[in-house]
């Protein structure tokens, strides 16, 4: 049998007679389309993938929630601690808690020197502090905690400071005392533009922020990353030649891009729904069924645990947060912010012949985006400040300064501009790395200065 | 339609430092398998990137099958390049369908043919293993069959032959021949010149971004010819210099006495033989042809700047 009898052949020209006669535009975007695939599906079905996907959110998930249960969980181990208190004055102001527990002694004895085992420490006291303040101190074998330390000198100055009240002879003492004590937080009311008042809680709103900001600094970090590998994959490959003895290398390159980022498009899809779930189970599980939505969550790590009534705070202000602008928000600045990065990463990857020479190019690139999270990070204190505004315009930084922006209510025409420069900068820098790509995925050999591949771009 | 498939009309090429193509112009007839020749460096694979449109020429004309080259005709076109490369993580099978598609085949089509070219050099075993695992000879098979699935009417063959055992190159010379019998029009780069005289029935020589020697490998031997004769005598006779030839060398082989012998160019082969059976057995007389290795020699060594 012949794989190519003549009558086959002949069909064969008949078929690539359709083929020519097909608009050249779409057999182009077809044959984008075919690469799209390609490098969608190669990632998706690898188990790799499919591993990191299903696990990461549990991954998130213990990331918050372990160091909060560690930190609630106290050593279950208490210490004893000997007073020894000959004004009898200040040992009841030590109050047992669950990491010490404090014993009065009579005297200093030399088995407290010798032996550990029944007291850690030991506090003396010797005379009234007031008159005193080296009458008091405290010896152990081992050093100081700090708790400790901070527990006994809270406990003897409140002594000091009610004595020394005391001491100027004001009546009714004890119930102005009672008045003082007490704490207040005040209520924060923001008003929207019809004047309507509503609570607000900007410790929300930047949690929100930060943890829309961080997983646009991440993807753009790794699946940049991975566009970088891939044109390099093919480069040191040498598939590249035939690769564009079939497609355009934009074609190939622009094809690359939307793949992978589609990849990086359904990654956060399913976290975005896993991590839904997770939450309402874990939320069931615990009884509180405040926690409904990711922004909870955050909210619990970066304030103290909320007490019952701020909890109800929070839960209104995250129902105030306007979530479907800021999703969409996020969704095109995720994807511009993407974009921009890719194309550089793609240019970068085609110029370079070995991965070792990727790290002279990454380096910038690298700090200029961690520059960016801390630009989000100092953003959060003052987002109308001018660091703020600047890094939420220039396209290199505002992918991921911006989230931060739009959570604390940046003025809506500054929101919509920074979108506008970012896809104007995105699709410039796409067309700017198809230039050098295409140059550059031919080039062998010595690696290419940044001179030499600016020069590219004004090639033929 | 033209006689030519393929014709390139003085091509310039220049890169930043140098001049890759200075004035090409090559000819490749119709159902032919045509030898681009020339040293390492001297612009082939710059000329037979222009072909496939990877890269634009500075100026100078391509005409595809008699029109002037396209952006589509690049799906008539199979290449192999030299620097064989495919991914070494995706599976054989679908790989090549992906690459086919890309050449303009749809997937079903694609599949079938890919399974027949298996079958045939039976590797229906590898279609699910991954390129890395197999070996290098059998990953140029699966390059060969990738390069010819989509039955483009031209085909390029960049150094084909390199990294091949004997078995496996003999086995790809049979294929290139049949694809040109089928119809196929075959350029073919090397600098393995006793293939070219196998294989190639036109050749061109690049040499210093020029073509110096262009034609059919017969006349292109002719033209090359020293007047160089091989003479068979029987065992016993002798001959001497005289006014018709010189004796280059002698010797006794196989029952015969053999000379190569140098004539005179206005003396005919008639008369020399006449002359020379007139007092001896003749046993044999051929031409000594120089073979496609000696003239690649002698022209690069001639057209040094």
């Amino acid at each position: 049998m012949s794989a190519f009898d003549e009558r086959d052949f002949h069909q064969n020209c008949g078929k690539q007679q359709a083929i020519t006669s097909t608009p050249l535009l779409l057999i182009i975007m077809n044959k984008t389309f075919i690469i799209i695939h390609r490098e969608f599906m190669n990632r998706v079905s690898k188990k790799s993938f499919i591993i990191l996907t299903v696990l990461m959110p549990f991954i998130f998930a213990a990331l918050i929630f372990v160091p909060l249960m560690l930190s609630m969980v106290k050593s279950d181990e208490q210490k004893n601690i000997a007073v020894i208190d000959h004004t009898g004055k200040y040992f009841p102001m030590m109050a047992n808690d669950e990491s010490y527990l404090f014993f009065p002694e009579e005297e200093m004895k030399d088995e407290f020197r010798t032996d550990t085992t029944v007291y850690s420490a030991v506090i003396e006291i010797t005379a009234d502090l007031i008159e005193n303040p080296e009458a008091a101190a405290i010896y152990s074998r081992k050093e100081i905690p700090q708790g400790l330390s901070r527990i006994v000198n809270n406990a003897i100055n409140e002594q000091i400071r009610h004595d020394k009240l005391i001491s100027y002879n004001i009546p009714q003492l004890q119930r102005i005392m009672n008045d003082f004590d007490q704490t207040y937080s005040i209520r924060t009311i923001k008003w929207s533009d019809d004047g309507s008042e509503s609570e607000s809680n900007a410790g929300v709103a930047v949690a929100a922020g930060m943890i829309l900001t961080f997983l646009i600094y991440m993807f753009v970090m790794s699946y940049g990353g991975m566009v970088m590998q891939s044109v390099m994959e093919e480069k040191t490959n040498r598939i590249v030649e035939l690769m564009i003895s079939s497609v355009r290398p934009f074609q190939l390159m622009i094809g690359k891009i939307i793949g992978i980022g589609l990849v990086g498009i359904l990654q956060l899809a399913i976290w975005g729904v896993m991590l839904a779930v997770i939450l309402t189970v874990a939320g069931l599980m615990f009884g509180v069924s405040a926690i409904s939505n990711p922004d909870v969550m955050m909210s619990a790590t970066s304030t103290p645990m909320p007490e019952p009534s701020e909890a109800n705070t929070i839960l209104a202000s995250i129902n105030n947060l306007n979530l479907p602008a800021l999703g969409g928000i996020f969704v095109l600045n995720f994807i511009g912010g993407y974009l921009v990065y890719a194309s550089i990463f793609a240019a970068i990857g085609a110029s370079i012949n070995e991965a070792e020479d990727s790290q002279q190019f990454m380096t910038p690139i690298i700090f200029l985006l961690v520059f960016a999270l801390y630009a989000a990070i100092y953003s959060a204190e003052n987002a109308d400040g001018p660091l703020a505004v600047w890094c939420s315009m220039i396209p290199f930084t505002s992918p991921v300064v911006s989230m931060v922006r739009v959570s604390l209510d940046a003025p809506g025409w500054q929101t919509a501009l920074s979108l506008v420069i970012l896809y104007a900068s995105a699709f410039t820098l796409i067309w700017l790395a198809g230039k050098i790509y295409r140059v550059g995925i031919l080039m062998y050999g010595k690696k290419p200065s940044l001179k030499e591949m600016i020069k590219w771009i004004s090639y033929k | 339609m033209s006689e030519y498939f393929l014709e390139a009309h003085n091509i310039v090429k220049s890169y930043a430092n140098h001049t890759a193509l200075n004035g090409v112009s090559i000819n490749v007839p119709k159902g032919r398998v045509f030898g681009l020749l020339g040293p390492n460096g001297a612009g082939k694979t710059t000329l037979i990137r222009i072909i496939n449109r990877i890269t634009a020429p500075d100026s100078g004309e391509v005409y595809f099958n008699g029109h002037l080259s396209q952006a589509d005709d690049i799906y008539n076109i199979g290449y192999l390049p030299e620097e064989r490369g495919l991914y070494k993580k995706m599976k054989v099978g679908e790989q090549a369908i992906y690459l086919a598609q890309l050449k303009g085949l749809d997937k079903r089509e694609a599949t079938k043919r890919l399974k027949e070219w298996f079958d045939k050099f039976e590797i229906t075993q590898w279609w699910d293993k991954k390129l890395e695992e197999l070996s290098k000879g059998m990953q140029q098979k699966v390059q060969f069959v990738i390069t010819v699935l989509h039955k483009p009417q031209l085909l390029i063959f960049d150094e084909p032959f390199s990294g091949f055992d004997p078995v496996n190159a003999e086995l790809l010379k049979r294929e290139i021949l049949e694809l040109k019998n089928q119809g196929h029009t075959i350029i073919f780069s090397t600098h393995n010149m006793s293939s070219v005289e196998e294989i190639c029935d036109n050749i061109a020589l690049i040499n210093h971004s020029q073509v110096v020697l262009q034609g059919e490998v017969n006349e292109v031997r002719s033209q090359f010819k020293t007047n160089t004769y091989r003479l068979g005598l029987h065992i016993g006779d002798k001959l001497s210099d005289n006014s018709m030839f010189e004796i280059l060398s002698s010797e006794e082989k196989g029952g015969e006495h053999i000379y190569t012998i140098k004539k005179n160019s206005d003396i005919s082969n008639s008369q020399l033989l006449t002359s020379i059976a007139a007092g001896n057995e003749v046993i044999s007389f051929t031409e000594c042809l120089p073979s496609m290795n000696e003239i690649f020699i002698r022209t690069v060594e001639n057209s040094k700047p």
